[in-house]
């Protein structure tokens, strides 16, 4: 797959083509949702983009586990390289997850920010990210740092489901001000919502791909480089 | 069988060299002290009740001592290649790092025993019931199980010792909260039934990461 | 100089197959790579001695053995068993001698020991423990902590480490490294007498790898040398059939002139 320029270039199109649809699709197609003021209605838009962001953060998380788990199991180089690519996406996606988040709540709620439970957990999910690439940057030996990275990548994976129950549970003395998912979704949003989830999925996949590559053409120079003595 | 014979031999190493040099039981309780005292002077003027922040306290001079002598009990064992000894002896490497662990976790109990009598002075409160030496007990297990992981991990980088709460305290947080929920919770006049959630909570954040680092521990420590 | 039974060595003993067999042994760290395809086979009670220049890849080689590395491709045999499944079984067997002391300067010689011992399951090791102290002279010195010990007597205590377990295998990494020319003889000689290879000792005769940049004492405790530079065998032969005064000269041409 990596190898296929065309089919690369055609999904890239395919991807590019997508986002502009579920760009219409949200700020043009979707319907208002009822009962908010002006600037709430535009700002609910967003959430075509920072629900699937904070879906695919995710998502990338645990592509970036599962692709560790396959290394310390095989020990071939692929797929610690495709746990770094999911990894990187993983924290662009989270930043414009939480982003996103923010210039959603402040004409929602008036605030830019909450100590609501899932932000709290999404904060921690920040630095366990923030925290594997410190990791990675801290050893030289590729071989270490794949295991170790794979290793890490387990421990942090399986500790969000529960910290997020910790905190969760913590905040219930206080009431949830503001919960997230007020936002019903009406029958005439879902196709937008539905699709955008896609298109970002697609998106994902195909810088996924690309980043893959990069990381693959790098150990080749690396590995030349290495041969020739340089 | 031969394979806990060989993790008390480790955790008996490591308990006589410590008891001969006492280097890690020091530094930890030192700086759990001035912790304390320094939390002590941040809150003062601004919390009505000091009661309110101790259990907060507690758990963080309890993670900052125990995060500094995780560093030194594998540093201990890099500076000297000694952790090859270990590796080279006909036993599963999951012996080392449960004698490691129980060595660590031996360490930070002592510690928040000698600890916890200097708190009760400060803050004026009654700590030493069974219910939260247990609460103390289970915080403390969560602590070495995923510490001593790290910490081989973290002496073997570029980083050494710095690298270790970086990589530790965003997967430590539940234990964290659920600590300070507990403590704090008991002082508060409920009982441990009362919190059984938050109980199981920790108890299966124990098991679950000991298992995960039983199974993971191998390709922390072979090349 | 050396008598017994393993002189003829640099070939499989009758009785069967090799001790130690690496087939096409590879390692590489990342895009390094360190030992190139290795074939070589070591006969029970065989000393095989490799030198070679820094950066070779000797310690690589005897961390493989010692299992305290994997390959990254080849397959290791000790005792007929794959190394990669039978890993903590033939570590019971193996015994190792590294230029680290793999000591703890904290306890004392014999605490060290018995840790040891236990770590290998050995049961009764008190009077081997003590024998061996003898043997090696620290018997005055047992109950002193490591700390206190000069670098000559710490390898010694790393050698009697090493034979606790009456090894079938034993691995040297340069073990006279820090050593005065003076503690490095007396090494070497209790080395040879220890491991069951010198005339008078009806010990057992144990397989040795040893890795090692002097070339004089190397070939004295050889049967078979080799030389491995960049990663590769390039020279193997009987001991016997060199004298030092052939091998220096050889071993340079070898290495391109950066021997010892």
């Amino acid at each position: 797959m990596i190898r296929s320029d065309l089919r690369l270039t055609i999904l890239t199109v395919l991807a590019g083509a997508g986002m502009v649809v579920a760009i219409l699709f949200a700020l043009v197609w979707a319907p208002d949702a009822v009962g908010l003021t002006r600037p709430e209605t535009y700002a609910q838009r967003i959430i075509y983009f920072h629900v699937p962001s904070a879906w695919l953060s995710m998502l990338a998380f645990g592509v970036t586990t599962v692709a560790g788990i396959s290394y310390l199991v095989r020990g071939q180089r692929r797929w610690d390289s495709l746990a770094l690519s999911s990894a990187e996406l993983g924290i662009v996606f989270t930043l414009a997850a939480t982003a996103s988040g923010s210039v959603w709540a402040k004409p929602a709620w008036n605030v830019w920010w909450t100590w609501d439970p899932r932000l709290t957990t999404y904060t921690i999910v920040i630095l366990l990210y923030l925290s594997y690439f410190m990791l990675r940057s801290a050893i030289e030996d590729p071989g270490r740092r794949a295991r170790f990275a794979s290793v890490y990548g387990i421990f942090a994976f399986l500790s969000v489901p529960i910290t997020f129950f910790s905190i969760r549970w913590w905040r219930t003395i206080h009431p949830v001000l503001f919960d997230a998912k007020n936002f019903g979704l009406s029958a005439g949003m879902r196709p937008a919502f539905f699709f955008s989830l896609a298109a970002f999925t697609l998106l994902y996949v195909v810088l996924l791909l690309h980043r893959l590559r990069l990381e693959m053409a790098r150990e080749e120079v690396e590995a030349l480089r290495e041969q020739l003595g340089l | 069988m031969n394979y806990w014979r060989a993790v008390a031999a480790i955790l008996w190493k490591d308990v006589r060299a410590e008891l001969r040099t006492k280097d890690i039981f020091s530094s930890m309780f030192v700086f759990a002290v001035l912790a304390v005292v320094v939390f002590n002077f941040a809150f003062e003027l601004r919390v009505p009740d000091m009661r309110m922040v101790a259990p907060g306290i507690i758990w963080v001079a309890v993670s900052f001592a125990g995060t500094l002598g995780l560093n030194r009990a594998f540093v201990i064992e890099q500076d000297r290649g000694s952790l090859a000894g270990l590796l080279l002896a006909p036993v599963d490497r999951s012996a080392i790092y449960f004698g490691k662990m129980l060595g660590n976790l031996l360490f930070m109990l002592v510690v928040e025993a000698v600890l916890l009598p200097l708190v009760m002075l400060f803050f004026n409160l009654s700590l030493l019931t069974w219910q939260h030496l247990v609460v103390l007990l289970l915080g403390t297990v969560g602590f070495a199980t995923v510490g001593t992981v790290f910490s081989a991990m973290a002496v073997n980088t570029r980083a050494r010792e710095v690298l270790l709460p970086i990589l530790l305290f965003p997967v430590l947080v539940p234990v964290l909260v659920a600590g300070v929920k507990m403590t704090g919770g008991l002082l508060d006049g409920q009982s441990l039934a009362e919190m059984g959630n938050w109980l199981r909570l920790v108890v299966i954040y124990d098991v679950g990461f000991a298992l995960v680092a039983y199974l993971t521990f191998d390709y922390v420590v072979e090349e | 100089m050396r008598a017994g039974p393993g002189a003829d060595a640099g070939r499989a003993s009758s009785a069967g197959r090799p001790m130690i067999e690496l087939r096409q042994l590879s390692k590489a760290f990342g895009s390094k790579v360190v030992l190139r395809a290795l074939d070589l086979s070591v006969a029970e009670g065989e000393s095989l001695v490799i030198f070679g220049p820094n950066g070779a890849g000797k310690t690589t080689l005897i961390r493989i053995l010692a299992g305290l590395s994997r390959p990254s491709a080849g397959t290791v045999y000790i005792g007929g068993l794959d190394l990669r499944t039978h890993a903590q079984g033939i570590r019971r067997y193996l015994g190792v001698v590294s230029h680290a002391p793999l000591l703890y300067e904290s306890l004392t010689a014999e605490e060290n020991l018995r840790f040891f011992a236990r770590l290998y399951g050995l049961e009764d090791a008190e009077p081997r423990l003590s024998a061996l102290l003898e043997r090696v002279g620290l018997a005055g010195r047992r109950g002193d902590l490591v700390r206190t010990f000069s670098r000559g007597m710490v390898q010694r205590l790393a050698i009697v480490r090493a034979l606790l377990h009456d090894p079938l295998v034993l691995l040297l990494d340069e073990p006279d490294t820090g050593l005065d020319p003076q503690a490095a003889e007396m090494l070497h000689a209790l080395l040879a007498e220890v491991s069951g290879r010198s005339g008078d000792q009806p010990g057992p005769m144990r397989t040795i790898v040893t890795v090692t940049h002097h070339l004089e004492r190397g070939l004295a405790m050889a049967d078979r040398v080799a030389i491995l530079v960049a990663g590769r065998l390039v020279f193997q032969a009987r001991a016997r059939d060199l004298t030092p005064g052939e091998f220096r000269p050889l071993y340079e041409r070898y290495c391109g002139g950066g021997g010892r």
